[in-house]
């Protein structure tokens, strides 16, 4: 796995983002919220300098805030989303499969139900209506996704539990005296957790997606606080005028999603 | 089998109970009172308690849920907040547009998205297979509206600018031309001008996302023993693609057809928001942006159905398309 040029690739592009957004904003000497002097800094092209002589790696946006700290400050919004969203909800859709997987019955038949009933809406049109309900912002995105995004781990992670429940190791465990509880977490659950482990990886990408998505429509993180998908949605009415305004977090965030995707194929094929 | 088949519509329309049961129970999670959406702020606390009364909120839970369960059988999804129109009319209106977007992407995304895999499965680990994996990948990872904005900027700001033939200058809002739509053969034409922005990228998308399943499924049936039997007693390879691969392998595409209704319905509702076309999707993000949520609830509803009845009719075909599960089912 450590030799894999498609593993390779995708952590090494995935390091850079998130050293990237780390340091950019840190090291910066400006302010990417605040707006300046902005009729003679606004929407410069990339590549430029303002009147005060700082060049802008990437332009300015329409209130002359440097892109690239902006982007790189979204960055840091869109991956705390995406790998809080799908952690939390492999979490929760990891503990739900075993104890679904493991106890059968009643316990069973409930989180199935549920799990069926949230498949049954499409994920964007639940993310909407619970964004419509409850206020836009950072904690409600996390939270939908979370409540959204469990589902396919706990189905997964129930298959896996069902089929060790009858395996000699595990009956080994049993007879020798250990609680159901403690066979259930120290020895059938770790073998069943590669498959989440791949579905968690798609899911980070998946879910700054979604918070893309969201955040275009205005449901999800509200300006100020840049995030990729309100920057893009930020440049739509520029697009002419100033396609780099978008064009930069559009970039940003399929080169983010591709590193996610193919780290979480390659891990599929390999385990 | 009939049992069988009876026992499936009957979970399918207990799970469109459940959907219903969610989306009151999430309305009813929610912070704030329907009513203080309606009234004014200044409305005095009598005034309050009649619009409550009027809409039913001053019931017990259970009252509501009945009632509402109750008015839903009977096909009446409420009142629009903003509209003053029946849900129903709204969504009645919307539907056609959103069903012709959304049959147009999903057959060019089949047509597209199923070579593309079986090609990459072929050519397993070689270059080809590589470069349409990036491929995939990247037209999979991008968001739809980042490349309906791009597609706009090229084919219909960028194409007038650079002098682009006119057959290429596309146009980007609504369904028809201003000055309203022109009936038979060049209103037809200008439907089809318009449409070919949004499901350009419908199926875009669509095709990546198939393609990439189509190619693990692909992959797992060429190891299989029939394959490597028909190859060893001289089958021709064309007989081999057609006979061996292909039959076993509608089964798991016609389980993809209902895997991929999800991403197209999300799809179409950036694509319709940005395109201005009046559909499900753009009436489900306006009626979110109104606080709308009698229309909000009825298109999610709408939605869960489609996605219900797809996974049904995907369950339903699939004892004529895989004898193995005719009897035992």
């Amino acid at each position: 796995m450590k030799r894999d040029p498609w593993v390779i690739g995708s952590v090494a592009t995935l390091v850079v983002v998130i050293g990237a957004a780390l340091l950019v904003p840190a090291l910066s000497s400006q302010d990417p919220l605040s707006i300046g002097e902005v009729l003679h800094t606004r929407l410069l092209p990339p590549l430029s300098r303002d009147p005060g002589g700082t060049l802008h790696l990437l332009g300015t946006d329409r209130f002359g805030r440097d892109l690239f700290v902006r982007m790189m400050l979204a960055a840091r919004v869109s991956l705390a989303v995406g790998i809080a969203g799908s952690v939390l909800a492999a979490t929760v859709g990891t503990t739900l499969g075993a104890l679904a997987g493991w106890h059968g019955g009643v316990v069973d038949r409930l989180v199935m139900a549920l799990s069926d009933t949230l498949l049954a809406v499409p994920r964007l049109v639940l993310l909407l209506v619970c964004a419509a309900l409850w206020r836009p912002g950072l904690g409600t995105v996390v939270v939908v996704l979370v409540a959204t995004g469990w589902m396919g781990v706990a189905r997964l992670v129930r298959g896996e539990i069902q089929g060790l429940r009858s395996r000699p190791f595990v009956e080994a465990a049993t007879a020798l005296g250990a609680t159901s509880r403690r066979v259930l977490w120290r020895h059938a659950l770790p073998n069943a957790i590669a498959p989440a482990l791949v579905a968690t990886t798609l899911g980070v990408g998946n879910a700054i997606l979604l918070e893309s998505g969201l955040s275009f429509l205005g449901m999800g993180i509200q300006p100020p606080q840049p995030s990729w998908g309100n920057m893009i949605a930020g440049g739509r009415d520029l697009i002419v005028a100033a396609p780099w305004v978008a064009i930069a977090p559009g970039l940003a965030l399929v080169v983010t999603v591709v590193a996610c995707t193919l780290l979480g194929d390659r891990l599929g094929e390999l385990l | 089998m009939r049992a069988s088949l009876l026992r499936r519509v009957i979970d399918a329309i207990v799970l469109f109970w459940l959907v219903v049961t969610l989306t009151f129970v999430l309305v009813r999670l929610a912070p704030g009172d329907p009513a203080e959406l309606l009234i004014a702020p200044s409305a005095s606390a009598s005034e309050r308690a009649q619009l409550r009364a009027s809409l039913g909120l001053d019931a017990s839970l259970a009252t509501q849920y009945a009632r509402w369960g109750g008015a839903l059988l009977r096909g009446d999804m409420g009142e629009s907040v903003a509209l003053h129109r029946p849900v129903s009319a709204v969504l009645a209106e919307a539907v056609p547009v959103s069903l012709g977007l959304g049959v147009a992407s999903l057959a060019l995304t089949f047509l597209l998205g199923v070579p593309i895999g079986l090609a990459q499965a072929l050519r397993r680990g070689r270059a080809t297979d590589r470069l349409l994996t990036v491929l995939t990948t990247t037209v999979y990872a991008a968001p739809a509206f980042w490349l309906a904005l791009a597609l706009v900027a090229v084919f219909t700001y960028g194409a007038a600018s650079w002098g682009l033939p006119p057959w290429m200058r596309l146009p980007a809002f609504g369904l028809h031309a201003p000055g309203g739509s022109p009936g038979g053969l060049a209103g037809f034409r200008d439907l089809l001008r318009h449409a070919v922005l949004p499901v350009t990228i419908l199926a875009a998308l669509g095709a990546a996302g198939i393609a990439r399943y189509a190619r693990s499924s692909f992959a797992a049936l060429l190891g299989e023993d029939w394959i490597r039997t028909a190859r060893a007693k001289g089958a021709r390879e064309h007989d081999v693609r057609w006979h061996h691969l292909l039959r076993p392998a509608m089964p798991p595409l016609v389980i993809l057809f209902a895997l991929a209704l999800p991403g197209v319905i999300a799809g179409s509702i950036f694509v319709e928001s940005i395109f201005a076309w009046p559909g499900m999707g753009r009436v489900m993000v306006s009626a979110i942006s109104t606080r709308d949520y009698p229309v909000v609830l009825g298109a999610t509803l709408l939605y869960a159905a489609l996605v219900i009845a797809a996974n049904l009719a995907s369950d339903l075909a699939m004892p004529l398309l895989d004898p193995r599960r005719r009897g035992a089912a």
